[in-house]
């Protein structure tokens, strides 16, 4: 029963995580119908970004800072220089540049870093059954999940986005800058990236640290159902539930047959994912 | 498809006749495709053997990396090219292919190589129907996700059972070289050089032609427009089905080729890295044509050796040489996309008609 308690904490604060990189791939796809398999690249750049300033200065926050702010910066240029282009042309463009940037900046990253791994500090105090280093992880994202439904719910801005993204002709025409609120919600989703990076890249960084964190992220988003960021965030907590179970019990090697295994799974029973509305495709 | 057949005919009897190279094309053209297919893999072979035969060993495993990854591109251009669905786990069929080619060897020595081949594609068939009928409901981002999942996850197994499949390490095996009938004409790397490009060409030709036929028709429709697909009585599913099948199996033969002529097999090789390249290869060859194909594998093998000389002569560090090709393919990815998305295929052939109306 102990063990199980184990399980379940430290589920929750990897749970966590996965629903921040979750939510970052849902505000990007609600935007511009856009998978960003490039997110996990964008935070892999932050978080290195942080541990450079951290380095220079000593001081872990203001590498925490610099990271966020990284993300705000590299998803906004982004989405203007690489994402607008495309534009309207088959969804499978939009997949292969992400992926081109996917590739190009992990690469840059092992130019500049090198491929081997960099000790990188937990942002508190690491030790015990549920640390402080936890608690953060879950206090943050849920800190990051209120304040953006808080934005979309109650400022003009989220209205903005919210109607460019439903229908942006509409928006268009009722003066709406459409273009720049996909930019800035390419930025916020970049910048929760760059949290989810942040908290899941220790106790060590090199280039290819948030692959199987990304997989999980893609699941979890996937399960919540792409379109629904509340999806994103139920959906991170049980894939990350999920596998702390599946690590624990039959062994670390397989979370991630485990996590496709749960995504064929959901997905045959509803295609959609699990908070999916019915919708009509057009013929 | 009869009529429109018939009227492909006619346009091309209205054009005015060119010499006799244009006329020869002409009738190539008019071959049917089972004839055409086997002969112009018949030409390729011969090619591929006469320019072993004056390279050296090093070279000859270049060349004939660069069969098995065309054979794998080619089938990623079948699933992704003309049936539509993005998959980015083909290195997990690879994977699959290269495991059970060196089980094959390692366990059952008495069979020959034609055969392992022969089982490695019933394995990887058989994986790609599992896989395939599990996602033939997802589309778009959903089946790319499952997909990656796939890639990232398989390699893991080597792990799970280190007795099995050597851990981390892989398995390492020797394989018989040529027959001692010919020991003293072609040497050892020739020879496996050839026998790649046997089967990988053996494995286009089956490709090209389910590409020629019904099937093939059928992918496309699916692919521009599924709900119109359906309503003319298309089977949906089990099309899709059919075209993971075909592609995972030539992805897994394609991993037997490499096993074959490495004489390993280890997970580090069936990165996720390698299942995005084998993509960035295909659409920098050229989406919806067997060329690009061929062209994408050049680039695959090419692209990383002149990379490290490029990297060598410039004396650059161990760090970015190493990255390079990587950063590089990304780059390619990106421009092509952005600036010309028939890729290299489109762009010779756009040069060819270019020639050919300026004669």
């Amino acid at each position: 029963m102990n063990h199980f308690i184990d399980l379940t904490l430290s589920g929750l604060s990897s749970g966590a995580v996965y629903a921040a990189l979750a939510l970052s791939l849902v505000i990007i796809y609600q935007a511009t119908r856009v998978v960003n398999f490039a997110q996990p690249a964008l935070a892999l750049i932050s978080v290195y970004i942080a541990y450079t300033v951290s380095q220079a200065t000593g001081s872990y926050w203001l590498g925490f800072g610099a990271a966020l702010v990284t993300g705000l910066v590299l998803g906004a240029a982004t989405e203007r220089l690489l994402i607008r282009p495309v534009h309207g042309r088959s969804p499978l463009n939009a997949i292969i540049i992400t992926l081109g940037l996917l590739l190009v900046l992990q690469g840059l990253a092992g130019m500049v870093w090198s491929n081997e791994p960099h000790s990188f500090s937990y942002p508190l105090d690491y030790r015990g059954r549920f640390s402080a280093s936890d608690w953060f992880a879950l206090g943050s994202v849920a800190a990051a999940a209120l304040l953006l439904f808080a934005l979309y719910r109650f400022t003009p801005l989220g209205l903005r986005m919210r109607a460019a993204a439903f229908h942006p002709e509409a928006a268009r025409l009722s003066g709406v800058r459409v273009g720049l609120m996909l930019t800035t919600g390419w930025a916020i989703a970049s910048l929760i990236g760059a949290l989810a990076g942040m908290l899941a890249a220790p106790p060590f960084i090199f280039p290819n640290v948030l692959d199987a964190v990304f997989v999980y992220a893609i699941a979890a988003a996937v399960v919540g159902g792409l379109e629904n960021p509340f999806g994103a965030l139920v959906g991170g907590v049980l894939i990350g539930l999920c596998l702390s179970y599946v690590s624990g019990y039959a062994g670390p090697e397989l979370t991630t047959l485990a996590a496709l295994a749960i995504l064929v799974l959901v997905l045959s029973v509803r295609p959609g994912g699990l908070f999916s509305r019915p919708t009509a495709r057009k013929v | 498809m009869v009529s429109l057949r018939n009227h492909e005919s006619t346009a091309r009897d209205t054009r005015p006749r060119r010499g006799r190279a244009a006329g020869l094309a002409e009738r190539w053209r008019a071959l049917p495709a089972l004839v055409r297919f086997p002969l112009a893999a018949l030409a390729a072979f011969a090619a591929v053997v006469a320019l072993t035969s004056v390279t050296g060993p090093a070279e000859d495993l270049r060349i004939g990396s660069v069969g098995y990854y065309m054979l794998a591109i080619a089938g990623l251009q079948l699933l992704i090219g003309y049936s539509g669905q993005v998959s980015l786990g083909h290195g997990a069929f690879m994977f699959i292919g290269a495991y059970t080619m060196a089980l094959l060897v390692l366990h059952q020595p008495a069979f020959p190589l034609w055969l392992n081949m022969l089982i490695t594609v019933a394995v990887s068939c058989a994986a790609g129907v599992l896989v395939g009928a599990a996602t033939a409901r997802l589309h778009g981002p959903y089946l790319a996700g499952a997909t990656l999942a796939l890639a990232v996850g398989l390699p893991a197994l080597t792990v799970r059972f280190p007795e099995l499949l050597g851990g981390s390490n892989g398995l390492a095996f020797s394989v018989r070289g040529a027959p001692p009938a010919l020991a003293g004409v072609v040497t050892g790397s020739q020879w496996q050089a050839a026998a790649v490009w046997l089967t990988a060409l053996l494995g286009l030709v089956v490709l090209a032609t389910v590409n020629a036929g019904r099937l093939g028709r059928r992918m496309r429709a699916l692919r521009d427009d599924e709900s119109a697909a359906a309503l003319a009585g298309i089977p949906v599913g089990r099309t899709k089905v059919v075209a993971f099948l075909i592609s995972a199996g030539s992805g897994g033969l394609a991993g037997a080729c490499q096993a074959y002529l490495l004489g390993t097999a280890t997970p580090s090789s069936f990165t996720v890295a390698l299942s995005l390249s084998l993509l960035a290869a295909l659409v920098l060859g050229g989406l919806g044509s067997m060329w690009g194909a061929f062209w994408g594998a050049v680039a695959l093998v090419y692209v990383e050796l002149w990379g490290q000389e490029l990297a060598h002569s410039l004396s650059l560090g161990t760090n970015v040489a190493n990255n390079l090709p990587i950063v590089f393919f990304g780059v390619l990815l990106i421009l092509v996309i952005l600036i010309w998305p028939q890729g290299l295929h489109g762009m010779f052939s756009r040069l060819a008609g270019l020639v050919r109306r300026g004669r």
